[in-house]
């Protein structure tokens, strides 16, 4: 191939796999291009918390070998970035957090054991806001990611490595977790496809776990096949997670293609509230179009009242099954340890206080007041009704609609430092993708246009993502859907200015 | 409805986590802003509602019990921060 007609670090996997399986590049020169890449661009990026280079070019070399046999897969030989809160065997797991700076898992994650099966080419550990608490990465514990569109603003968070990684040509794609929108937020204000699948279809062993009822591992690409293609691969059934729904895997990419006459979309009113940005209303009502011009038919209508809690419900819920989740991090069997005190007591107050940044102490002291007596009525098992209520209306609106279209994020990608000082803003960030974790459904954002930064640089445009959820375990229908509207427009081709 | 101070210091002692007088204050005041935002759940009829834990028709999972090897002792010491003689060193539990 010509150097300079073909950039290596921005081909989708489908075009690696393919120019892979006719030997028209191998897999050492499309893992040494993203290699060069992240030396390029991430001193500025800062995608990445470990980058894996030994490691890759070893799996390279294997996965040419495998090629070469002609027993490889499509994901064989493709460099992809795992978020630092899915365990690696034998390299450092962080979860951006202090208090895991030093750990190395002795296992694999069930998706980490399902992309090496497939011969994938893990190319390093990608930053997050710390145990995935946060929508813009500043709370990772060792520095912020930067949006490779305008690195004064933030990638969005909790998958913010990720999806800046991906978007800056640092990995062909990469996984994130999402558990109240830290894979599609973030592949919103990066321009990137980013999919939350159904609660249950991926499993969760190896995933470190922030809500346990909440999380899911998902992927995120350059292009909505790419997505379409590590599903294929990271989901189904795991007995070692006792959340992993057993349930048939359809073949996702084959399910891709064709226009979408017979979709039924609807437009939940309560997810366009009215402070929202003018300017993202106008690019998700826009794309909502182009799809009914592919064919869909459009109900501009829905209602989902309970919107209006789903905040609260989540900031109950997530930081009560947090605060279960982190009490395991006492300093004794791993992760950093305070030796200084007169007590075991003291050691592990201090262990956790600073080990763990002020994000994660808020939710942990949120969740633990929840759930605590006096308060559990009131607060927790409360939240969980309002949970019910939640679910009903989604499964009411699916009576009718066979996918919800809406913003993911209320405003583009906002400035670092703009939002740090204060929570409860940071937190409704997230108001249109929480209800989908609540209610345990699919989604994913797919890039659907720019807007221009008000205040920033002249011409500065920031990306902005539609959010597509779908019925429990109807993932195909949400690619497919995601997939008609990214054929028929070109914003998946656009490359940051970096 | 805020939170007092004696809440914050209770709270953190039951959650394990040690605060300095600064974190009690600044904890103080944004836990507060957010658990009022919380106030808002109370609009919600949820009286003849049951609670979701979790969205998947499963319940009470389990696994053959099935006697299988687990990590060599090596490996589960590997990231221990006080290994001695194979065990995790800590300090003394009862006085």
């Amino acid at each position: 191939m010509e150097e300079g007609v073909l950039e290596l670090h921005y081909l989708t996997v489908h075009e690696a796999s393919r120019l892979l399986a006719q030997r028209e590049i191998t897999s050492r020169q499309l893992t040494e291009a993203v290699l060069e890449r992240i030396r390029q661009v991430d001193g500025r990026v800062r995608a990445y918390v470990t980058v894996t280079e030994d490691v890759a070019l070893q799996q390279a070399e294997e996965a040419d070998a495998r090629l070469a046999r002609g027993d490889a897969t499509p994901l064989t030989g493709i460099p992809v970035c795992i978020k630092d809160v899915i365990c690696t065997r034998g390299v450092r797991t962080t979860c951006s957090s202090r208090i895991l700076e030093n750990f190395v898992p002795p296992y694999d994650a069930h998706v980490t054991e399902r992309l090496r099966a497939a011969g994938a080419v893990m190319v390093g550990k990608s930053n997050m806001d710390e145990f995935a608490m946060g929508s813009s990465t500043e709370n990772s514990g060792f520095f912020p990611t930067h949006n490779p569109w305008d690195l004064e603003r933030v990638p969005g968070g909790s998958s913010g490595g990720s999806a800046a990684g991906v978007a800056a040509g640092e990995c062909l794609f990469a996984l994130g977790s999402d558990t109240g929108g830290s894979i599609r937020q973030p592949a919103s204000l990066c321009g990137v496809a980013g999919l939350k699948p159904t609660y249950g279809r991926v499993s969760r062993f190896g995933l470190v776990a922030f809500a346990s009822s909440l999380d899911q591992i998902g992927p995120l690409s350059r292009d909505v096949r790419d997505c379409a293609l590590a599903m294929d691969f990271i989901a189904g059934y795991d007995p070692r997670d006792s959340t992993s729904a057993p349930m048939e895997v359809p073949d996702f990419t084959a399910a891709l293609g064709g226009d979408l006459a017979g979709l039924r979309i609807g437009v939940p009113k309560e997810y366009f509230p009215e402070g929202m940005d003018a300017d993202v209303r106008q690019v998700i009502s826009e794309a909502v179009r182009v799809m009914e011009g592919l064919g869909a038919s459009v109900d501009w209508e829905v209602s989902l009242p309970s919107t209006r809690y789903a905040l609260a419900c989540y900031y109950i819920i997530a930081p009560s099954e947090a605060s279960a989740n982190l009490a395991r991090y006492d300093g004794v069997k791993y992760g950093f340890s305070y030796q200084e005190g007169e007590s075991m007591w003291e050691n592990m107050e201090k262990t956790r206080q600073h080990g763990f940044g002020d994000e994660v102490k808020r939710r942990i002291m949120l969740g633990t007041y929840a759930l605590s007596a006096g308060y559990y009525d009131a607060y927790y098992l409360k939240a969980q009704k309002v949970r019910t209520l939640i679910r009903r209306e989604f499964d009411a609106a699916f009576q009718s609609c066979d996918v919800l279209a809406c913003p993911v994020s209320p405003t583009p990608a906002f400035r670092l430092a703009e939002k740090v000082d204060d929570p409860f803003q940071m937190y409704l960030s997230d108001v249109c993708t929480l209800p989908i974790n609540i209610a345990g459904l699919p989604a994913i954002s797919v890039p659907a246009g720019f807007v221009l930064a008000g205040g920033g640089p002249e011409g500065q445009r920031l990306p902005v993502g539609l959010q597509l959820i779908g019925r429990p375990f109807d993932e195909a229908t949400v690619l497919r859907a995601a997939y008609a509207f990214q054929e028929a427009t070109a914003w998946h081709k656009a490359h940051p200015p970096l | 409805m805020g939170l007092t101070r004696e809440e914050v210091l209770h709270i953190a002692r039951l959650a394990r986590v040690g605060l300095s007088e600064e974190d009690v204050a600044r904890f103080q005041e944004q836990l507060s802003e957010i658990l009022d935002h919380f106030d808002v759940l109370r609009q919600v009829d949820t009286e003849s509602v049951p609670p979701t834990s979790h969205t998947l028709d499963l319940q009470n999972v389990t696994s053959p019990d099935q006697v299988r090897d687990s990590f060599p002792r090596k490996e589960v010491l590997a990231n221990a921060p006080l290994p001695e003689e194979g065990f995790f060193r800590v300090r003394a539990v009862l006085e």
